[in-house]
């Protein structure tokens, strides 16, 4: 780690480690939207590592971004933060300044005329409590504010909202930007990627560590080799997805969006990596595991609910798929050693 | 916390002139070898190929010059190692005394050994076996049974080794034999020799017919074999540590994702033949493991080029490696259901003929799944 990420990396685990419990994430999954955290992390600048100094950021590259989504997935925190992430460097790539407070992505249908936008999206992250929304029209960056939206209440089954989002001529502030027109849906699978790394990650420790303190007919479970074996395949998922989301980052920083092809094969891996993991997890932690009262729930349903975010594994591997066999057999392997 | 680490690792950017000199060096010498020849990978073996590889100094490639190496560095070596198995080069003959034999001997070898042999491996002239398993030691590899008994000037071996690979065709076998039967020396009991198995009385050499019909492995038995005293690897007793050190080489490179490649390149072909979306889904996903793994893979190569241990990230490659070769054929089967066939079908339907034969193999080698899950435990902590 470089200086930067030393410093994104204690200041986003320290704070994260420290505040999220189970007793704020139970309070978010009732409908209280823990401001108090939000309050902090924007504070610690953490929604503004892809903005840049001279606007007010920490100049972060994707490769630093990384440490902060991976940490927002790993603690499983209540909070649009890899949301903010996306939609601040969304911003600043257009040149737009970021605004105070919570703001999210608008990944729908819109028509933009005269500086004001309609349409709708739909499941917003956090559309109700947030005071902006970032929108990508026809190669435009659109802020919009939501206060006057019509917002109808959704959930995944993290129970994180996923709003429904009606925008009706608002007013709004664009700039064009450099971005192709499915920037949404590619950095929103990375950002997603990213934070499944950090849970799969933390998925992996968990179960570990329940597996060297649970004791079954006279031993810890974890020394029975049929668990053992089970953990060492979850270890060696989390471990592949750690690394396929780092290489996609990087090579956003190397080549932009023209690294779709890396960010698709990671939303693919922590899908495929995802229904495995969760299943093994569940399956050390027993019963208990099962219950509300215990906290893997919280990392396992945020699994079951980003793998279908920002475009399935199978979405993502039906594009990577037609793009691999349209460039011709022989031309794999070229194209996999040239990146 | 994992306790292993895959720090991404970039190739250096002057590996590039030798990634295309080696593919126009395979584009000519592989221009007319079947594909179900190439999809045989580093179990194809081919003294001639092995002596142009020699001549162009890719064996060998980190060793110091003068033991015939080239002084490269670990970058250059997994580069040429990658495109040689993506091809389907028969690098089989000189594979073993490359990959873990001359690093062997390198690290615990003396120098005459050194001397005597590694010039002779870096040219492709001289080959290498393991005698690791027996009858009744394959995975519990520290039952080892075959005795190496001293007697004057040497040892006196007596005993069977069992699944070495290539020992028809090699000129040394790295072997581990027992020096101490006492029960309290398990472990430090356990030494490696090398054994020429060309000019050794007492040495019988079968070769066992796999599943596919294919002869690569051999039952090799010893009846008071002599061994001289300056063929001992390292110091009598420290086999069991020798051997660990260099399972990590055999666990670490590029073949143990790649050697059902040429299979996927052959899927793709088809799908492309029939045009379509059809099976877009899962060669997606199939790329997507594929560029994963790689990384994985050039993560341990740049520890190894770091001088680091990579013992628990390379059995961890080896496990999601051979899951992905392995579904390879399930895959190709479910996706186009064309039947796999011996001699006279088309090139996908020979090469997946041969991988859906080889396939079982790729977690049975170099330290089953199970083992090697069992090695990935004990670092989690839980053994």
């Amino acid at each position: 780690m470089n200086e930067l990420q030393t410093i994104l990396s204690d200041s986003v685990n320290g704070l994260l480690s420290d505040r999220v419990n189970k007793a704020l994430i139970q309070k978010a999954e009732e409908g209280v939207f823990p401001s108090v955290l939000w309050n902090e992390v924007e504070a610690n600048g953490l929604t503004r590592v892809l903005v840049p100094e001279d606007q007010g950021g920490a100049g972060a590259t994707w490769a630093d971004a990384a440490i902060v989504l991976k940490a927002a997935g790993e603690h499983v925190a209540p909070l649009p933060l890899a949301e903010a992430i996306l939609a601040n460097w969304f911003l600043a790539e257009a040149g737009l300044e970021a605004p105070e407070g919570v703001t999210t992505l608008l990944d729908g249908d819109f028509v933009f005329q005269g500086g004001k936008l309609s349409g709708e999206a739909k499941r917003v992250p956090w559309g109700r409590d947030a005071a902006h929304g970032v929108a990508l029209v026809k190669g435009e960056i659109v802020l919009v504010p939501l206060a006057g939206a019509k917002i109808a209440p959704g959930l995944n089954v993290a129970r994180e909202p996923r709003d429904h989002v009606v925008l009706n001529e608002v007013a709004v502030k664009s700039a064009k930007a450099a971005l192709p027109n499915d920037a949404m849906q590619l950095y929103g699978a990375l950002i997603r990627a990213c934070q499944m790394a950090g849970a799969l990650s933390y998925l992996s420790a968990q179960s570990v560590a329940y597996a060297n303190e649970r004791t079954q007919f006279g031993k810890p479970i974890g020394k029975f080799q049929a668990i053992q074996q089970q953990l060492a395949v979850l270890s060696t998922q989390a471990a592949a997805c750690g690394v396929i989301t780092d290489f996609a980052c990087a090579q956003v920083v190397k080549r932009g969006a023209e690294a779709a092809f890396e960010i698709a094969a990671a939303k693919i891996r922590v899908d495929d990596a995802s229904s495995i993991a969760t299943s093994i997890a569940h399956q050390v932690h027993g019963a208990i595991g099962f219950t509300y009262e215990h906290g893997l729930h919280f990392a396992t349903r945020r699994l079951w609910s980003w793998r279908a975010e920002f475009g399935s594994g199978t979405e993502w591997a039906k594009r990577l798929g037609r793009e691999t066999i349209k460039g011709g057999a022989d031309a794999l392997w070229p194209h996999v050693t040239a990146r | 916390m994992q306790p292993f680490r895959f720090d991404l690792c970039e190739l250096p950017g002057e590996t590039k002139g030798l990634r295309e000199d080696i593919r126009a060096f395979l584009a000519e010498e592989l221009r007319h070898v079947p594909k179900v020849t190439r999809a045989q990978t580093w179990s194809g073996s081919d003294p001639e190929f092995s002596r142009k590889m020699g001549a162009k100094g890719w064996i060998g490639m980190t060793w110091p010059k003068k033991y015939g190496g080239h002084e490269r560095s670990f970058f250059d070596r997994y580069v040429m190692l990658e495109e040689m198995l993506a091809a389907g080069a028969p690098v089989g003959a000189h594979w073993i005394g490359d990959r873990q034999s001359g690093p062997l001997l390198l690290r615990f070898g003396t120098e005459e050994q050194r001397q005597l042999i590694l010039p002779r491996v870096a040219k492709g002239e001289c080959y290498f076996c393991i005698g690791m398993s027996e009858p009744d030691s394959g995975s519990d590899l520290a039952a080892t049974r075959t005795r190496a008994d001293k007697v004057d000037g040497g040892y006196r071996v007596n005993g069977t080794k069992l699944w070495s690979s290539g020992a028809h065709t090699a000129h040394y076998m790295i072997a581990l034999f027992r020096t101490d039967s006492s029960p309290e020396a398990k472990h430090s009991g356990l030494t490696q020799f090398i054994v020429d198995l060309k000019n050794t009385d007492g040495i019988t050499i079968r070769p066992i017919r796999d599943l596919a019909g294919n002869a690569h492995f051999n039952e090799v038995v010893f009846e008071d074999a002599f061994v001289p005293d300056d063929m001992l690897v390292g110091s009598e007793g420290s086999g069991w540590g020798q051997v660990t050190a260099e399972l990590a080489f055999e666990r670490s490179g590029p073949e143990r994702y790649l050697s059902s490649f040429l299979l996927m390149v052959e899927m793709i072909r088809e799908l492309e033949r029939r045009g379509g979306d059809e099976g877009a889904e899962v060669i997606g996903r199939l790329v997507a493991h594929l560029v994963t793994l790689r990384q994985m893979s050039l993560s341990v190569a740049g520890m190894l080029e770091k001088g680091e241990n990579p013992a628990l990230e390379a059995s961890v490659v080896k496990d999601l490696g051979a899951i992905f070769e392995q579904d390879m054929p399930v895959v190709a089967h479910e996706l186009l259901g064309i039947a796999p066939t011996i001699g006279d079908g088309s090139d996908y339907e020979e090469v997946l003929g041969y991988l859906t034969q080889t396939t079982p193999s790729f977690s049975l080698r170099g330290g089953t799944r199970e083992i090697l899950r069992g090695i990935i435990a004990r670092g989690l902590g839980l053994r």
